[in-house]
């Protein structure tokens, strides 16, 4: 077990080099270093900008600064940003919490959902309920994000006047200091009635937005695992045990089809992140993917390349952490 | 009527009175348009960061609210010398520091000290914040500050005294600007004592009509009102600045009632605006022009026959319509009409291809002719979209025989190409900083005409150069007035550019807000601001 765990995470160390590298390369190829986005039409004096360049290392050799930024790395230092001087890791885990909360929550909504439409449509497969369903599930997973954002926005929120249309809590009824970050939390932990109720309130939308294509995958996933599994022996033996339709179902059929779904839950951390990115702008919701977005418009390298390092870490040991959970769960995949 | 009736009749009269601040708090809410780098008008460079910051200070002088008038701030009055070089300030008495903030008890009111200090920061590099957060003062910087001042001293605690190296009209307009917030030195002293001065700007402490409460990152920043303010108070109880990037999410915000006043929405959605009776569109012409440079050192565009004929084959009705769907009006001086000096007897170049044709064969130029056409390869506040004006630019110089070749480089390269003078005509604008006239005319003076300078015209009118050193150092308004009338009347007829346009600035507010006046200089103010 211990030698599948280590082979494991010394797979992820060429992955970490790998995504230093291209993020170090992909905003320097990006035209306008971070002075130029700074200075307007007004233009800078050569001194300036030279004094500018020294300043933020953008004179030494490329190779250089990219050796300096690993070094820095390697010993925990994400340097600061170039726009508000903080250190790169308190921005991002000062924002951390939301993007956490509301990927939670949009991963709570695709599996409490897709995992009982998918176990409904394998059981009734071929059924006008099982065509729905798949076909809703293409749609979901093709939606694109921003649109879907809008759309709901304009529907539930302004029409319908439903949910509020976006932010974390209501501004003007409630004020309290964040304490850890997550506002289902903090709003419990504050005194102020109602907090929690509206927070909640708050994170329907960007929940369904984010969730609709993790849902989608679930679901489908769900299906076809369930159909593999129904037509497994263990299965026919079990209802010719005569046990309940639903005993069948539940106990023996749908655990054991969940394996699969669990590894695709964990593989969809990465793109859950990436659909935060366009969620957040959306919903005005304070977490890194809004953050990562404004690093690039600023050309805030040191704020880019830590943040995409970090979400990127985040990413990898979620992806691990499944890996060796599905060695626990299913001894073969650790001999294999 | 008894005792006892008159009583409660009292009580409800003064119920009555007290009702509004007692029974719930009046919160104003902004739907800015991104995250301040921090709270430090001096070491920051966008509107957004000078918006946060803008509800805490004040400065030695202010603008008017809604106009580039400079009027008293922290400084009740002042005298310039006969010679211009030095000004002398009364500073205000009685002005209270905001209190609380991040442990801070001010123990004595703002004085000279805290002038000095504000403007030694960003100028002597020993000062002892000189390099907190970054320590780069690019507006102190841009505007010559540095090379301005001589001294600033003080004579008392309420006398200051401002010595310049030449006479400067506009240094009263660039003393109005954010970058020269006055900040407290107690502040500073006790938070450098506690080896804390990164906090110095991000938790700020000023004078101004709000006070800072608190900033969730890319969230939310809230203030209070200051019921010490020196000057007209704030309506509100509370501001509150939701922090929402997206133009669409502003516009359903507002509708839902989740803000009162939304910057820039998407001009798509301002007719819409228009109609809704819930809603309302504050709009005013943007301190901007976007103009085409003729580059007057390489030929044909030496002539001055040539230039005005290309300014009468644009289409620019067509353009402003087309291309700034109703956010942009045509522009026929370098200033926009909001500004002091504007003259508007000026008649702007009307469309007549057949005219600039004959134009051009008097000036001796045999077409078909080739020319280039830079274009930026960004969107501008003062042009959304340069590289569809070219190609309508080129349509209509067509007309006139004259094949126009568009050519663009990367932003920060366009910029340096251009200012060196390698194109024969480009497309570029300025937004203005200070309200002073003076911060457009420069773009056409002669020292600006040098290669790499901001002139991309390269013209270098010695009349119009003269009455532009003259008017920056004649203190008289009226007398400044009347050069700038006289160079823009010069600056027409030689025709070294095109004005393109003004860009229209607008934001979007419930009906029910009220007393907001926008700023020309495009910052955004509550003070006065209140909702029925």
């Amino acid at each position: 077990m211990l030698i599948h765990f280590l082979k494991r995470l010394a797979l992820t160390i060429p992955t970490f080099f790998a995504l230093m590298f291209i993020t170090f390369v992909a905003i320097r190829l990006v035209p306008g270093d971070p002075v130029e986005v700074r200075v307007g039409e007004r233009g800078i004096s050569p001194e300036r900008l030279a004094q500018f360049r020294h300043e933020l290392g953008l004179d030494q050799p490329v190779w250089k600064q990219f050796f300096d930024y690993v070094w820095g790395i390697l010993h925990g230092d994400f340097g600061k940003s170039l726009v508000t001087n903080e250190k790169v890791v308190t921005e991002f885990f000062t924002l951390f919490p939301a993007t956490v909360e509301l990927s939670f929550a949009a991963m709570l909504f695709a599996t409490c959902i897709g995992i009982p439409a998918g176990a409904i449509a394998a059981v009734k497969r071929g059924s006008r309920y099982d065509q729905t369903l798949m076909g809703l599930s293409v749609a979901g997973f093709s939606m694109p994000i921003f649109w879907w954002g809008l759309l709901l926005i304009m529907l539930v929120a302004e029409r319908l006047h439903l949910t509020p249309v976006s932010g974390r809590i209501d501004l003007i009824k409630y004020y309290f200091e964040p304490v850890t970050g997550f506002m289902l939390i903090d709003s419990l932990l504050s005194d102020q009635k109602g907090a929690f109720k509206d927070a909640l309130h708050h994170l329907i939308l960007p929940m369904i937005v984010l969730g609709t294509v993790p849902l989608a995958v679930v679901a489908r996933m769900t299906r076809s695992s369930m159909l593999e599994v129904l037509s497994e022996d263990y299965v026919r033996t079990a209802r010719a045990k005569g046990l309940s339709p639903a005993r069948v179902i539940g106990l023996h059929a749908l655990r054991n089809a969940l394996i699969p779904v669990v590894t695709v839950i964990g593989l969809s951390v990465g793109s859950l992140m990436a659909g935060a990115v366009l969620t957040e702008t959306i919903f005005s919701w304070p977490g890194v993917g809004k953050w990562l977005i404004e690093a690039i418009g600023r050309r805030d390298y040191p704020a880019l390349q830590g943040g995409v390092m970090l979400v990127s870490a985040i990413v990898i040991l979620v992806n691990l952490g499944v890996d060796v959970l599905y060695g626990v769960i299913n001894p073969r995949i650790r001999h294999g | 009527m008894s005792k006892v009736k008159k009583t409660a009749l009292g009580l409800a009269a003064a119920l009555a009175v007290l009702a509004p601040g007692a029974l719930g708090a009046k919160t104003l809410v902004y739907c800015s348009e991104g995250s301040p780098e921090n709270f430090t008008p001096a070491v920051n460079t966008t509107g957004t960061s000078f918006d946060a910051a803008r509800p805490i200070y004040s400065q030695l002088v202010e603008f008017e609210r809604g106009s580039t008038k400079v009027v008293p701030g922290l400084a009740e009055s002042w005298k310039v010398s006969d010679d211009g070089k030095t000004i002398t300030f009364s500073l205000r008495k009685g002005v209270k520091w905001h209190s609380g903030i991040n442990g801070f008890k001010p123990t004595r009111d703002f004085n000279a000290d805290d002038v000095i200090w504000s403007f030694e920061r960003q100028w002597k590099a020993e000062h002892p914040y000189a390099k907190v957060s970054g320590g780069k003062y690019d507006y102190f910087a841009d505007m010559d500050m540095g090379k301005l001042l001589a001294s600033i001293t003080k004579t008392d605690d309420y006398t200051l005294v401002m010595t310049l190296n030449e006479p400067n009209a506009p240094m009263m307009a660039n003393l109005a600007m954010d970058f020269a917030a006055i900040h407290s030195k107690e502040y500073a002293d006790m938070l450098d004592k506690a080896g804390k001065k990164e906090q110095f700007d991000q938790i700020p402490v000023g004078t101004g009509p709000f006070s800072f409460v608190a900033y969730q990152k890319d969230a939310v920043i809230r203030y209070k009102a200051n019921p010490a303010y020196w000057g007209e108070k704030a309506l509100v109880d509370d501001l509150v600045y939701a922090i929402t990037p997206d133009p669409t999410a502003r516009y359903s915000k507002l509708k839902a009632g989740e803000c009162h006043y939304a910057i820039a929405p998407r001009p798509a959605d301002v007719p819409e605006i228009k109609k809704d009776p819930k809603l309302q569109i504050i709009s005013q012409s943007g301190l901007n022009i976007a103009y085409w440079a003729f580059n007057v050192g390489k030929p044909p565009f030496d002539k001055k026959e040539v230039r005005q004929a290309f300014n009468m084959a644009i289409d620019k009705p067509t353009i402003i319509r087309d291309v700034y769907l109703g956010a942009g009006q045509a522009a026929k001086n370098l200033i926009p009409p909001t500004l002091w000096s504007y003259n508007d007897k000026v008649q702007d170049y009307a469309y007549d291809p057949a005219k600039a044709k004959e134009l051009l064969a008097k000036a001796g130029v045999t077409t078909p002719m080739e020319v280039d056409l830079w274009y930026m390869p960004v969107q501008r506040p003062y042009n959304p979209n340069a590289k569809r004006i070219a190609e309508m630019m080129q349509a209509d110089l067509a007309k006139i025989g004259v094949t126009a070749k568009l050519v663009t480089y990367e932003w920060g390269e366009y910029r340096k190409r251009a200012q060196q003078g390698e194109h024969t005509t480009a497309q570029l604008g300025w937004t203005g900083d200070n309200g002073d006239p003076d911060n457009f005319f420069f773009l056409r003076g002669c020292s600006g005409a040098r290669a790499g300078g901001q002139n991309l015209t390269k013209w270098c009118n010695k009349d119009y150069d003269d009455m532009l050193v003259k008017a920056r150092a004649t203190p008289d308004v009226a007398a400044r007035t009347k050069l700038y009338e006289q160079m823009q009347v010069i600056e027409h007829e030689e025709a070294p550019d095109m004005k393109i346009a003004h860009s229209i600035v607008n934001d979007a507010a419930v009906a029910n807000l009220t007393g907001y006046k926008m700023s020309p200089l495009g910052g955004h103010h509550f003070k006065g601001v209140d909702l029925k």
